[in-house]
């Protein structure tokens, strides 16, 4: 990793107002008017005894690592590519993979800052406790972030120019959203389609946010479909990026 | 003294089509080196075959002894480059631009009077996005030269610049000579190539069509030298077609115009000398770049014939 890299790309995404908004403001800001309407702070028997405010703090952390790794990042990269600051970074003695890693540490930090706000806004606005199995919530969301900024490699990866890296963006936006659960807590899904959605990466991460949320140890289930969507999406990304 | 830049039969092809063919050439140390043809004639390959940007399918690349793909952190360290088609991060400055390209290389330059001889100094907290296009092509050369590099490649550095800027863009690369840096220079522009260049590869097709001096160039072209005058009398055919090394005869008028070498204008000189003829309105003019290169190089029509 290259430090004046990292420096560069820390200060452009500064000058984004428009990113920091989605990925630093929008998931605590969602939360924040979820938590002002009254039934979402009353305790629901179905959510096992929990609030919905309280549900959705996982929530509004998963949405920063969608904004980030799956929406931000291929946006960025492709542009990188298509306008050739990849290609003339090449021929310096530093290669093009620096810019790659800048890239994804600079979202994967906004991201993981974005999850520290959201989790400060549950706490100080409404109470919400903070994760009481911290090591474990630490360990679901390192794991669920590599596998967003995978995620959004692999689009990068398929999309020649950033029209096409945002449409496929905006056609995976939703299914990841739900998958997160977004609409429905998967929590609280249907046993059947819970099934089936834990096998997605943000459905395994919700689950497993969850369950260190509570105090209980993320299931090793739950983090294993996480390092195998890492490990299969890096892999995939790896295989089909072109520097130009 | 070993060359900086040696090139031998290198070899490209895209989807079965050989765009590089069999190309050699060698650069001397503080030479401005031109490659000069039409375009889609493999110019730009075999630079990016230099700066480690492709890999060739066959022949050796080797800048200041060291493999382009196989050393690229050492050929990085040491070739500056400018690219045809790269842009840079739309909201980093010029100075953070500057700052940035530096710090990859283990012994920069001074940015500083970098950006000052390039007129860049008012323009230092602009954004890349922000700058005009010749504004853009100059710092570019700006981060070619940051590095302190031995050696430049410079692709189509002056296209889109209006002729103004262009001249000073040729100032400057006579500058950059001066100050013992090697230049490769890919243009299509004959006047561009003719001022600088020391020597000129003319590249057609993927191959070399002619490698010399621009006025090596110029001479070798079949109507190098064009005489033309309004004769005093009349001038018998036979003895105009019988002139020596001679390529045309053009008769519009009274005017008549001839192509050849230096040959041909002593024995037109003679021939009027001779028969008392006076000629009226003579100029003698020496073939262009321009000409040698439209000899060398076939139109594009014939290659879509082949």
């Amino acid at each position: 990793m290259n430090t004046a890299v990292l420096r560069t790309e820390f200060r452009l995404l500064r000058r984004e107002p428009a990113t920091i908004f989605w990925i630093f403001l929008f998931p605590s800001l969602l939360l924040a008017i979820l938590g002002s309407i009254p039934s979402f702070r009353h305790a629901d028997a179905s959510m096992g005894g929990l609030r919905p405010v309280d549900v959705y703090v996982p929530i509004a952390v998963l949405i920063a690592l969608i904004m980030s790794g799956a929406q931000g990042l291929p946006q960025v990269l492709t542009g990188y590519r298509e306008r050739g600051i990849l290609r003339r970074m090449s021929v310096t003695p530093v290669r093009p993979s620096a810019l790659l890693a800048a890239q994804m540490a600079v979202q994967g930090v906004a991201a993981l800052a974005s999850a520290v706000l959201a989790l400060v806004v549950g706490r100080a606005a409404f109470g919400v406790t903070l994760p009481r199995q911290p090591a474990g919530y630490l360990l679901a969301l390192l794991l669920a972030a590599a596998s967003a900024l995978a995620l959004g490699s692999v689009v990068s990866a398929l999309s020649r120019t950033t029209k096409v890296a945002g449409a496929i963006g905006s056609m995976v936006l939703f299914p990841m959203m739900f998958s997160a659960g977004v609409w429905i807590p998967v929590r609280s899904m249907p046993h059947a389609l819970a099934r089936v959605v834990q096998l997605t990466p943000f459905g395994a991460a919700a689950r497993a946010l969850d369950q260190a949320a509570s105090g209980d140890w993320p299931a090793w289930g739950h983090l294993g479909v996480l390092a195998a969507w890492t490990v299969l999406l890096t892999g995939a990304a790896v295989r089909w990026f072109r520097w130009e | 003294m070993p060359s900086v830049i040696e090139v031998t039969d290198l070899r490209k092809s895209y989807g079965g089509r050989a765009v590089v063919d069999g190309v050699s050439f060698t650069v001397e140390e503080g030479e401005i080196f031109g490659i000069l043809g039409p375009n889609g004639a493999g110019k730009t390959t075999t630079v990016e075959c230099v700066e480690g940007l492709r890999v060739p399918d066959g022949g050796r690349v080797r800048v200041l002894g060291h493999d382009p793909v196989a050393d690229h952190a050492e050929v990085a360290r040491v070739l500056g480059a400018q690219l045809q088609q790269s842009e840079l991060q739309a909201k980093l400055t010029v100075r953070e631009a500057l700052e940035l390209y530096s710090a990859f290389y283990p012994r920069p330059a001074d940015w500083r009077p970098l950006a000052e001889r390039l007129g860049l100094t008012g323009k230092l907290s602009t954004r890349f996005g922000k700058l005009s296009g010749g504004q853009q092509q100059r710092l570019f050369i700006a981060l070619a030269l940051v590095g302190g590099p031995r050696a430049v490649v410079l692709d189509e550095l002056t296209t889109g610049l209006d002729p103004r800027a262009r001249r000073d863009t040729w100032q400057l690369i006579e500058e950059v000579r001066a100050s013992g840096v090697t230049v490769l220079l890919v243009t299509h522009f004959m006047e561009e190539a003719q001022r600088l260049c020391d020597r000129i590869a003319v590249i057609d097709r993927g191959r070399i069509a002619a490698l010399d001096t621009p006025s090596g160039l110029i001479r070798r072209s079949a109507g190098a030298t064009v005489i033309s005058f309004s004769p005093s009398a009349p001038l018998d055919e036979r003895e105009l077609a019988a002139l020596p090394a001679l390529a045309s005869v053009e008769r519009k008028g009274e005017r008549i115009t001839l192509s050849g070498t230096d040959e041909t204008v002593d024995a037109v000189i003679t021939l009027l000398a001779r028969h008392h003829i006076t000629a009226r309105q003579l100029r003698v003019v020496d073939a262009t770049l321009d000409d040698a290169f439209l000899d060398l190089t076939a139109g594009p029509a014939e290659e879509e014939a082949a």
